[in-house]
């Protein structure tokens, strides 16, 4: 059994050891410390972390007051608050201005479970991605999350990092790379391409080890940076493959699914299917239970995977 | 001495005035009644209060100043063109296709605007910000910030007057520009804002009540805040909207319209 740890786990470690190397990162969050686990953070560097308080409008713009005065802000809250109640706080006092604010957004997808549909962020990369200069990092394990954190310190702009609550299997060794805007290939193979982002990899990497088994080779292709999109190797992955299989954690409009359905239609269309939310609020429920319940599972990518094949020409 | 400082920044006011005219005149829109009501306050930050090197905008030390009421964006550009950051002649180009000044400010275009502002409400907490940042580095720039009264309706405002409170920000000073006039009408009609001195002391802060065309009362308030211990500061600028020009001085009408070429004339013979 491969070893499973929350996103948000992997953030907040990453968040301490960044924090002793750069003395100009300072961290926010919104009364939600424990469980965006920046609360690490605040014990070992006290003066540097800014407990806001409930009030995630007035965070977003401070944070961009104290990019502006050379800080490097972590602003932490789960995806639902910063994205939905500061959307115009991050569009014109970060956005706008691209200053340097690092928004990192946890509990985000249907996986927060039990809370149900009002804290479910199934829009957050849509959201994030329409707005000119942000980066969108949907990191898929604990080692592509730490890596997401220190790329984003080092990025001179606005950056989003797409976060969960519960624990995802650990898919890559101490050997990974991370370059922002760089599509990783998880498997290599011809047949159907599977694109998938977030906690979303993993059950791509399943659904090729099934189709395998059948005999049909699927190329696995994890996208960790939604924006700037990896056109080039999502377009290959296309021409190569012929079919096309979105994944993830999320609405199907405006996602991933979107960004690669704009991409191919634009460059090389092919069959392609979206998995993720179809237009519905999620509700409670254990976060396997919901993703069953939404058609996110392994399963589905099989399912979907064969159903556009059928449609290569 | 005094005197003499406050002659010479009551003369600059007016030169902004005039700017302020000229400027939205040749840009045929653009918000003069809410720029001339701060004339007074912004001339005096930018010719007597702050640390600025017009020369190296960027320079470390300097004070920052956060124009959140943003749609008075003339003012602001009128003292900076005035305090050398560019040429008077670009104040002419506000609002055009290609221009560095923006309707709303824009810090990434323009040298000497340390936020990109606009969106009521905003303001505040970016100011707040800065100051949190400014200290934690144990710097001595202070941070001004200057919002409207219709602006303070604005939730987002409470919970940063709520967090510089908390966080004690000394080196915070925030003005408001109390004309009394919003887009709709008189603030009290739309929605009241006060009692705001009671409000702002609420939540912690040091508040001072002064005429906001009065140079002297703005000065000795300044000094009041830099010698406020433990607590940002506040201070209460009773304004005109429309200020210095005798038509559109309390008209909501001038909230958001450009004069006409003789109503420049006009204004600029009574700015003289």
């Amino acid at each position: 059994m491969t070893q499973k740890i929350a996103t948000r786990e992997a953030y907040g470690q990453e968040l301490v050891r960044l924090g002793a190397d750069n003395k100009d990162v300072v961290v926010l969050d919104a009364d939600l410390s424990k469980s965006t686990k920046t609360h690490d953070f605040m014990k070992n560097y006290p003066d540097r972390f800014f407990n806001m308080g409930i009030a995630e409008a007035n965070m977003m713009a401070t944070a961009a007051g104290l990019a502006a005065v050379g800080k490097i802000p972590f602003a932490s809250t789960f995806a639902i608050f910063a994205t939905g109640r500061a959307f115009e706080q991050i569009r014109n006092s970060i956005a706008y201005p691209r200053l340097n604010v690092k928004i990192a957004a946890t509990h985000a997808g249907i996986t927060v479970g039990e809370d149900g549909g009002s804290h479910q962020s199934i829009e957050d990369i849509a959201i994030m991605r329409v707005l000119p200069g942000m980066t969108v990092f949907v990191p898929a394990d604990a080692v592509e999350t730490a890596a997401a954190v220190r790329a984003a310190a080092e990025i001179k702009g606005p950056v989003y990092i797409r976060l969960g609550r519960s624990g995802v299997p650990v898919i890559h060794d101490e050997n990974f790379k991370f370059i922002p805007g760089e599509a990783v290939t998880m498997r290599e193979g011809s047949d159907v391409a599977l694109i998938a982002t977030g906690i979303m990899v993993s059950a791509a990497l399943e659904a090729a080890e099934t189709l395998a088994a059948e005999g049909i080779e699927a190329m696995v292709l994890n996208v960790h940076t939604i924006k700037p999109l990896d056109i080039f190797a999502v377009v290959e992955a296309a021409r190569k493959c012929g079919a096309v299989v979105t994944a993830e954690e999320h609405s199907i409009i405006g996602g991933l699914g979107s960004a690669v359905a704009e991409t191919l239609m634009e460059h090389h269309p092919v069959p392609m299917k979206r998995i993720g939310v179809r237009d519905t609020f999620g509700e409670s429920g254990k976060p396997a239970e919901l993703l069953k319940h939404f058609g996110l599972t392994a399963a589905d990518i099989v399912d979907a995977a064969k159903k556009v094949m059928a449609k290569k020409k | 001495m005094e005197q003499q400082k406050i002659a010479s920044l009551q003369e600059r006011a007016k030169t902004i005035r005039r700017y302020i005219i000229s400027m939205l005149g040749e840009a045929g829109s653009g918000h003069p009644g809410g720029s001339l009501s701060a004339a007074d306050i912004v001339t005096v930050l930018f010719f007597d209060t702050m640390k600025l090197d017009p020369k190296n905008p960027h320079w470390p030390g300097r004070d920052r100043f956060v124009l959140s009421k943003g749609h008075a964006a003339p003012v602001l550009y009128a003292a900076l063109a005035e305090r050398g950051f560019f040429e008077k002649d670009e104040l002419l180009t506000l609002r055009k296709l290609g221009s560095r000044l923006q309707g709303h400010p824009d810090m990434k275009k323009l040298p000497g605007v340390e936020m990109s502002t606009g969106s009521l409400g905003q303001g505040l907490s970016a100011a707040m910000g800065m100051a949190l940042g400014l200290r934690l580095d144990g710097g001595e720039q202070r941070v001004y910030v200057l919002l409207g009264d219709g602006e303070v309706q604005e939730g987002q405002v409470w919970e940063a007057a709520m967090a510089a409170g908390h966080f004690k920000l000394d080196n915070l000073t925030a003005f408001l520009d109390y004309n009394n006039l919003q887009i709709d009408g008189p603030v009290d009609v739309v929605m009241d804002v006060a009692p705001l001195p009671e409000k702002w002391r609420a939540f912690g802060w040091h508040v001072i009540e002064i005429d906001g065309h009065d140079i002297a009362q703005i000065l000795a308030a300044i000094e009041e805040a830099k010698s406020t211990k433990g607590k940002p500061t506040m201070i209460i600028a009773r304004t005109v909207k429309g200020k210095g020009v005798s038509f559109m001085e309390n008209q909501v009408g001038w909230h958001g319209n450009a004069p006409k070429p003789e109503q420049v004339q006009q204004a600029l013979e009574e700015l003289a």
